[in-house]
């Protein structure tokens, strides 16, 4: 094997690799945790976090706007303290709500931001105050089996 | 420390484990010289030229090369060492993935700067010296045995070392490649002026081209000499050697119970 | 009077220690290549040599490997996933099997047994006709020159064959999946696109192809470096380097899962 040409293969080999690597990081996969841009905090308390976990994604109108950075519990008010990076290019007004909503019907749990009409807008640190917990699924069939017996209840009585 | 003695080796005693394989051996193996080291396989030979190459210790007692004790090196002390010896390994050990020229240049290429117009002229050089000028772009698996076994040599002379060592380097070979190695152990010697030390048991072939003979039996030196001092030893355990007796102090059974009984024994359970 | 099965049990516990010892030994070995490595680097021809032997030969083998898994995928997945009305999550399936698991774990199996047992025969073959000696009289480190090299290399091509291999079956996935059975190609690959995380799946996938290359090589260079030089030797350590090099791989793998997948 000449030399010339084992370099040629080998080159060739490395670039193949390479393309590879960059298809699957490009092409198959998002690069949406990879955002790297600069990102600011804000906080929103919930009641009942569903199954919100870490590095769920924050969407505003089904674009991801940020992802969850910690969840902590509050033990003076029992309930849950997240904490969100939000890119910086994306400012959201004072009177923003947060909403925990689900993907689908089983899908993963995300946090959905939907903006009010304030003019000021939500600095670094500055807490979402009006929130919306996630939907327990338990809690949603037991109301339904309630409201369906107090209805069963009132023809009984005519 | 005498100028005059580039190899000397003072009571060295070298044991494998609890094995002993070299007991107080001393030699000296003089400046420009050729020098036989004999004995029959298992006597200890390769390991004394593995202990000269530094590629063991003693166990105790003393290897000196060119005024320098072998066991007080550090690895870099044993590779400068290293450097300014040959040697000749016994299949040639030439690196198979390497043409015959690449072998050769290896230790230039390794241990030297030399531009690459230089190494072809040096290569050739030392491939012409054996006889292998028109071989230089083959692949070591196309070579026979004896060509093997020069390039190998031409490879070992490649940076002109100080000290030779042959490890068997007759075993296995025809008689004209016999011959013709013999000769260029002697030539190298001549021409040179490279201390030169031959470990085998062909003897009929070194006593032609050494200076002087060492003859080991299972570990000791047991004599030692020129080859006509050699030849005319009246020792049995030489003599058997020397002229390749097959009954002599070396017995020719290997050690086992008496024969008649074993034969009865086989008689009475056929029967 | 001793337990007829104490010869056994004895045998157990020498074969434990022998096996803790030779471990030692490998470390030790290890460590000396990596910091024998000055050559590699000041000579990268070296290097590129072996990445022509290990990475450039191994690549008909894990193409065409890579191809079959990522079609066979197709087919079984598409089976299972129509039960479920969810062909559309085809693209999902088959990307995130192979970037995540298949890609690296099978990629290093075929490295093992093509580039791995090639290295041990190798080395091996050079310790039994005695040019690794040759080389250290001629003051010539064969640690730096021979394995170190080697071991580079395998690192190297590791990665890369995996991320080769994951984009083939991906490729055959499709063949199958959209081309040949009919699943829409829109939904194929915006699906994949958005279950597919660069960081948490492709990037921990490379990380595994990395480890295993390194296990993988270890493995085999040291499996050469210690045979005994003989015809049998040499074969028996060839053998010794493709199944421990298996058994290592699947260990690694699950090991390595259970920490980057964690109840994602």
């Amino acid at each position: 094997m000449q030399r010339s040409m084992l370099d040629l293969w080998v080159g060739l080999f490395v670039v193949a690799g390479i393309a590879a690597l960059v298809i699957l990081a490009f092409k198959v996969g998002n690069m949406s945790t990879m955002g790297g841009g600069d990102t600011y905090e804000i906080n929103a308390s919930f009641d009942n976090i569903g199954g919100l976990k870490p590095r769920a994604p924050i969407k505003s109108a089904g674009v991801v706007v940020g992802r969850v950075k910690s969840i902590t519990f509050n033990n003076e008010r029992f309930n849950a303290k997240v904490a969100m990076s939000i890119e910086k290019t994306y400012q959201f007004p004072k009177d923003t709500t947060a909403s925990i909503l689900t993907s689908g019907l089983l899908g993963e749990q995300y946090i959905g931001l939907e903006g009010g009409g304030d003019d000021q807008m939500l600095k670094p640190g500055d807490s979402v105050r009006l929130t919306q917990s996630a939907v327990v699924l338990e809690k949603l069939i037991g109301q339904f089996l309630f409201s369906k017996a107090a209805e069963g209840g009132d023809p009984a009585k005519k | 420390m005498s100028g005059e003695n580039l190899i000397e080796i003072r009571d060295v005693n070298f044991a494998y484990g609890k094995r002993p394989i070299l007991t107080g051996i001393n030699m000296s193996i003089p400046r420009g010289k050729v020098v036989a080291l004999m004995g029959i396989s298992g006597s200890g030979k390769t390991t004394l030229l593995r202990l000269i190459g530094g590629v063991m210790k003693p166990t105790s007692g003393e290897v000196w090369v060119d005024g320098r004790c072998t066991s007080q090196l550090d690895q870099d002390g044993i590779y400068d060492l290293r450097r300014r010896m040959g040697m000749l390994f016994q299949f040639g050990a030439l690196f198979t993935d390497l043409s015959v020229f690449d072998n050769v240049a290896f230790q230039m290429r390794e241990h030297t700067k030399l531009p690459e117009s230089m190494i072809r002229d040096l290569v050739m050089m030392k491939l012409h010296a054996v006889g292998l000028r028109g071989a230089a772009k083959l692949m070591p698996a196309e070579l026979s045995g004896g060509m093997a076994r020069r390039v190998a040599l031409a490879r070992a002379i490649a940076l002109d070392p100080m000290i030779m060592m042959y490890d068997e380097p007759f075993t296995g070979l025809d008689p004209i490649s016999l011959g013709v190695i013999a000769n260029l152990i002697r030539q190298l010697n001549d021409v040179l002026g490279t201390t030169s030390l031959v470990v085998t048991h062909d003897v009929h072939e070194a006593l032609n081209v050494v200076d002087y003979v060492y003859y080991l039996s299972d570990g000791k030196m047991m004599a030692h000499g020129t080859p006509e001092a050699m030849r005319a030893n009246a020792d049995p355990l030489v003599k058997q050697f020397v002229f390749g007796e097959a009954e002599g102090p070396v017995a020719y059974q290997y050690p086992a119970g008496d024969y008649a009984a074993a034969l009865k024994m086989e008689a009475r359970r056929a029967a | 009077m001793p337990h007829r099965s104490l010869p056994s049990v004895r045998g157990m516990g020498a074969a434990t220690i022998d096996a803790v010892l030779r471990l030692g030994y490998a470390a030790r070995f290890i460590g000396l290549t990596i910091a024998h490595s000055g050559t590699s680097l000041a000579r990268p021809r070296l290097v590129v040599r072996e990445l022509y032997f290990t990475g450039v030969l191994s690549l008909i083998i894990i193409l065409v490997s890579g191809l079959f898994v990522g079609m066979v995928l197709g087919l079984q997945g598409y089976q299972t996933l129509t039960t479920y009305g969810s062909e559309s999550a085809l693209g999902v399936l088959v990307a995130l099997s192979l970037v995540r698991e298949l890609g690296p774990v099978v990629s290093a199996l075929l490295f093992a047994s093509r580039a791995g047992s090639a290295m041990t025969a190798e080395i091996g073959l050079m310790k039994a006709t005695e040019q690794l000696s040759a080389m250290e009289m001629m003051a010539v480190d064969p640690v730096a020159r021979v394995v170190a090299p080697r071991f580079w290399a395998g690192v190297i091509s590791m990665p890369l064959l995996a991320a080769m291999f994951s984009a083939m079956g991906i490729f055959g996935g499709y063949i199958v999946g959209v081309v040949l059975i009919g699943v829409d190609e829109g939904s194929f690959w915006s699906q994949m696109q958005s279950a597919v995380d660069v960081r948490e799946d492709v990037l921990n996938g490379v990380i595994k192809s990395f480890v295993f290359g390194v296990a993988v090589t270890w493995i085999a260079l040291f499996e050469g470096y210690d045979a005994p030089p003989t015809a049998e030797g040499v074969s028996g350590a060839t053998t010794r380097t493709v199944v421990t090099s298996s058994l290592a791989i699947l260990a690694l793998d699950f090991i390595l899962t259970s920490f980057m997948f964690r109840g994602v």
